[in-house]
């Protein structure tokens, strides 16, 4: 017996640059007992324009969200900064959402209140707070708890947890140079970790860390935390 | 022609368009007793050296050791002449004239005065400017002594606050004072003495 | 196109010592603001931000009426108010006052609107000699340049730095011991301080109910500056102002904590007015200068007033990633950091720096840090918004929104983008990205694909 039917929002990124991210998403949501909808028109939930300054643009993509998703109950985005953007800044461009809107780890960990999933994944962990998810979601424990249950993942902190991985969408080709900086700045603390694999719940960030890393050529990868609780 | 005041207070007018005016929001002060052995607990912490004194004269002998055959300039606060410090070898006192007690003090090594009240959770000395207590004995000369009376000793901020809600209806300076004059201006490194006295004591009697 | 805001920011970056020396000082001013508001040190501080922040709204909101209370409490006490709207207006008082009352020697305290108007200049250009008494601002005096920093005007600078400039300017020999140099500065500046005619200050907070100064200092220069001197001068901006002396138990607990660390700072000066009948020393004369400069513009802007509630406690800078790599010098006015990335261009005007407001990345770590609760953020989204937009650019995030309403072409676009992606990597973004880092794979389907298969195979 199903939970419940939800409705999927992958993101640009997601759909275009790692599908895997969704479709393990995916895995995990039918393994927690829900039914899945994916509206084929979806496309991306403007931030770049409005991070940019192009509202009027910003709210067109918006309005176009709102309508693919006018009869969803629940959306669940796996990541902080579109989830934001969604909750928090659709209503700077006067556009409102009919569904709930969550991100992945937070519908896990409070709509479906599951936190296991039998998952299995060998390897030293750290934890990249991305930073729309850590200050304006206030997503910090639930991820952490949801990896603690990961058999065989040991999670180390980094010291600098918290701090910005640099790429702020536009801002990572605007301020290239800044970008790169603050990518090797966070890197240096994972490094003093251990840790041989960076999780996080946005995947833009991951790419960011992800291509600092392979320029380096470090030993490194990076994952999302739906393919980590989706590891058998 | 619109003067300055004017203009800027037309313009904030204009800018605010404020329909009503509001109250302030209302701030709650929470004073809470304060004791000798917090207060200097925290002086200590803050790098100042501390003494606990039950009769004067266990005061004159703290402060006959803390010169270390220093000059010394006292302040006028009676407390000082009735405990017999204003009295001591080295200790010059009684000015009522600025022009002689900056000299005095310019030249002194220690400048010892009393103080209106102290903060014990941060371990704060608190001064009024008055014809008792001038600004620059505890400013000038290298060093400071301080002697406090316990029933002088509040719990912290809020308690000075409620106490002195208007502290410009009593003087023209209230000065805080907590810990020597310090500066971390270079690479954040700690360097005391830089314009005030770089050495404290407080002795709370 | 690179401009100069761009230029200075990659010098910056270019200079490895120079990172290093921003990196570590500001980590030393974040671990210690850290461990004063932690939830043991100081369970009240969500409150208190809370509390600042209504605080400040409603001052600023009620400005007018707190000015004038503010003038005849100042009048009461035997001071001046002298009202300012501009610069010029601000040297052209003092340049008379110190020719009638024939003073040259000036000393000033810290005061950052005092660097926003070029005030030193400005006296230096009329035969004045004003000094920098505190340690940093007189070191960077001597340098001639602008403040690194809010807080610590020196933080970009080592002893060697500090050792040549000694030397160079002062003809001492090189020494580059910390504590010889402070106590060099300490016997020039005591100097000053006693010969000065005129001491200028800051102001931390302006109260109201009392027509009184606050200043917060650590050294010690600030009293000296406002004591020993026949004449005080306090320059402050119009927003400093808080309603009641009582407010301070909310300000002053934020403020040294979230700049230094420190409850409270080692002097906290509450002044009001010229010497009483009585005391024995004092200024003679006191004149409070109330500064707009542009501050009734940010007053008439209602989503971007709260910029003006800053108590420039310089716990922003510190926690921004991207000010610990391009450093205070690279931001075009006298405030850096985040809150100087939002004021600039709402004093100098949104075209002033365009790339400003978008040289962050909207981290929000600043508006976490900040005691008054500044929506640093949002009011970098706003003047984003509202800069003049490059007509590339915004034909680009066009074509971006139709694309993103039209799925099909979505789709498809992305398709050919992902299929002849060794073109799509010599677009200028993509170019812009391979100089820092690599770009990932693509995938050979898209999760829209996938999912497709997926529904057809069950």
């Amino acid at each position: 017996m199903a939970k419940g039917r939800i409705s999927l929002f992958v993101t640009c990124v997601v759909d275009q640059l790692f599908p895997n991210v969704g479709i393990a998403m995916a895995d995990v949501l039918e393994r927690a007992g829900y039914e899945l909808d994916v509206p084929e028109n979806q496309t991306c939930c403007g931030q770049p324009a409005f991070n940019s300054g192009y509202r009027e643009e910003a709210r067109m993509v918006a309005e176009h969200f709102r309508k693919v998703f006018a009869d969803a109950e629940y959306v669940i985005v796996p990541s902080g900064s579109c989830a934001s953007m969604i909750s928090h800044h659709f209503h700077d461009l006067q556009v409102k959402v009919a569904p709930k809107v969550y991100e992945f780890s937070t519908f896990l960990t409070e709509v479906a209140k599951i936190e296991d999933f039998g998952a299995k994944f060998d390897g030293v962990v750290t934890y990249h707070d991305s930073c729309h998810a850590l200050r304006d979601l206030r997503i910090k424990e639930g991820p952490r708890r949801l990896l603690s249950k990961v058999r065989g993942l040991e999670l180390r902190e980094m010291d600098a947890a918290e701090e910005c991985c640099g790429f702020g969408g536009t801002f990572s080709v605007k301020f290239a140079g800044i970008s790169g900086g603050m990518a090797r700045t966070k890197i240096e603390s994972i490094k003093r970790t251990g840790a041989d694999t960076i999780v996080s719940i946005d995947s833009s960030c991951l790419m960011q860390l992800q291509g600092a890393i392979s320029r380096e050529g470090l030993n490194m990868k990076t994952m999302h935390l739906a393919e980590v609780l989706a590891s058998k | 022609m619109e003067t300055a005041r004017e203009e800027i207070l037309s313009k904030i007018r204009t800018g605010l368009n404020r329909k009503q005016d509001e109250p302030a929001p209302a701030v709650r002060l929470k004073p809470y007793a304060g004791t000798p052995e917090l207060f200097l607990k925290r002086v200590h912490a803050v790098g100042g050296k501390i003494s606990r004194a039950q009769r004067p004269i266990d005061v004159r002998s703290y402060i006959a050791d803390a010169l270390q055959g220093r000059s010394a300039v006292a302040s006028n606060a009676p407390l000082l002449h009735e405990l017999g410090i204003t009295a001591m070898e080295g200790v010059k006192c009684g000015f009522r004239n600025y022009t002689e007690l900056r000299e005095a003090c310019s030249k002194a090594g220690v400048g010892i005065t009393c103080a209106d009240y102290a903060l014990a959770d941060t371990g704060t000395l608190v001064m009024l400017s008055s014809r008792e207590e001038a600004r620059i004995v505890s400013l000038l000369p290298p060093a400071h002594i301080a002697v406090v009376a316990k029933n002088r000793i509040l719990g912290g901020l809020d308690e000075l606050l409620t106490k002195v809600p208007k502290p410009g209806d009593l003087t023209s300076s209230m000065v805080l004072i907590t810990g020597p004059s310090r500066t971390g201006d270079i690479e954040q490194i700690l360097v005391r003495g830089v314009h005030g006295p770089g050495e404290i004591h407080v002795i709370v009697l | 196109m690179i401009d100069a805001f761009e230029k200075k920011i990659g010098e910056t970056l270019a200079d490895p010592a120079l990172q290093l020396k921003i990196y570590t000082n500001t980590a030393t001013l974040v671990d210690k603001r850290k461990t004063a508001v932690s939830e043991e040190a100081f369970p009240e501080y969500q409150e208190l931000r809370t509390k600042a922040n209504a605080l400040k709204r409603h001052a600023i909101e009620h400005l007018d009426l707190y000015l004038e209370q503010f003038e005849a409490n100042v009048i009461a006490h035997g001071g001046k108010v002298i009202w300012c709207r501009d610069a010029t207006e601000v040297s052209d008082f003092v340049l008379n006052l110190a020719k009638e009352r024939q003073a040259k020697l000036i000393v000033k305290s810290k005061s950052m609107t005092t660097e926003e108007i070029d005030l030193n200049e400005r006296l230096e250009h009329h035969g004045l000699e004003p000094v920098e008494t505190d340690l940093g601002e007189y070191i960077i005096q001597l340098r001639h340049e602008r403040p690194y920093h809010i807080v610590a005007p020196a933080l970009h600078l080592t002893r060697h730095d500090v050792a040549d400039v000694f030397t160079e300017k002062l003809g001492i020999p090189h020494d580059t011991v910390i504590e010889n140099q402070t106590m060099t500065a300490r016997g020039l500046l005591r100097e000053k301080f006693l010969a000065a005619d005129i001491g200028i200050s800051g102001a931390n907070f302006l109260v109201a109910d009392s027509g009184a100064v606050v200043l917060v200092e650590n050294e010690g220069n600030a009293r000296l500056t406002t004591t020993a001197p026949k004449i005080h001068i306090a320059v402050a901006g119009i927003e400093k102002i808080i309603p009641r002396a009582q407010d301070l138990g909310v300000f002053l607990k934020l403020l040294g904590r979230s700049a230094t660390g420190q409850p409270l700072t080692v002097y906290t000066s509450f002044l009001s007015g010229p010497k009483r009948t009585g005391e024995i020393d004092g200024p003679e004369e006191f004149y409070l200068v109330l500064l707009d400069n542009g501050r009734t513009k940010l007053i008439a802007d209602e989503a971007k007033r709260q910029s003006l509630y800053c108590i420039r406690c310089g716990a922003c800078l510190n926690i921004c990633p991207v000010y610990r790599k391009i450093g205070g010098h690279s931001f075009p006015w006298a405030y850096s950091g985040p809150i100087g990335a939002i004021i600039s261009p709402q004093f100098l005007g949104i075209d002033h720096t365009p790339k400003l407001p978008f040289a962050s990345s909207l981290c929000g770590a600043c508006a976490d840090v900040c005691p008054v609760k500044i929506d640093i953020p949002q009011v970098l989204l706003d003047l984003r918004a509202e800069v003049s937009k490059s007509p590339l650019e915004h034909r680009a995030f066009r074509i971006f929104a139709w694309m993103m309403t039209h799925p099909a072409i979505y789709r498809l676009s992305a398709k050919i983008g992902l299929k002849l992606f060794f073109l799509a990597k010599l677009a200028p973004p993509a170019k812009a990205w391979l100089s820092q880092r690599d770009l990932p794979n693509p995938p050979e389907k898209s999760f829209t694909d996938l999912w497709k298969l997926r529904a057809k195979k069950s």
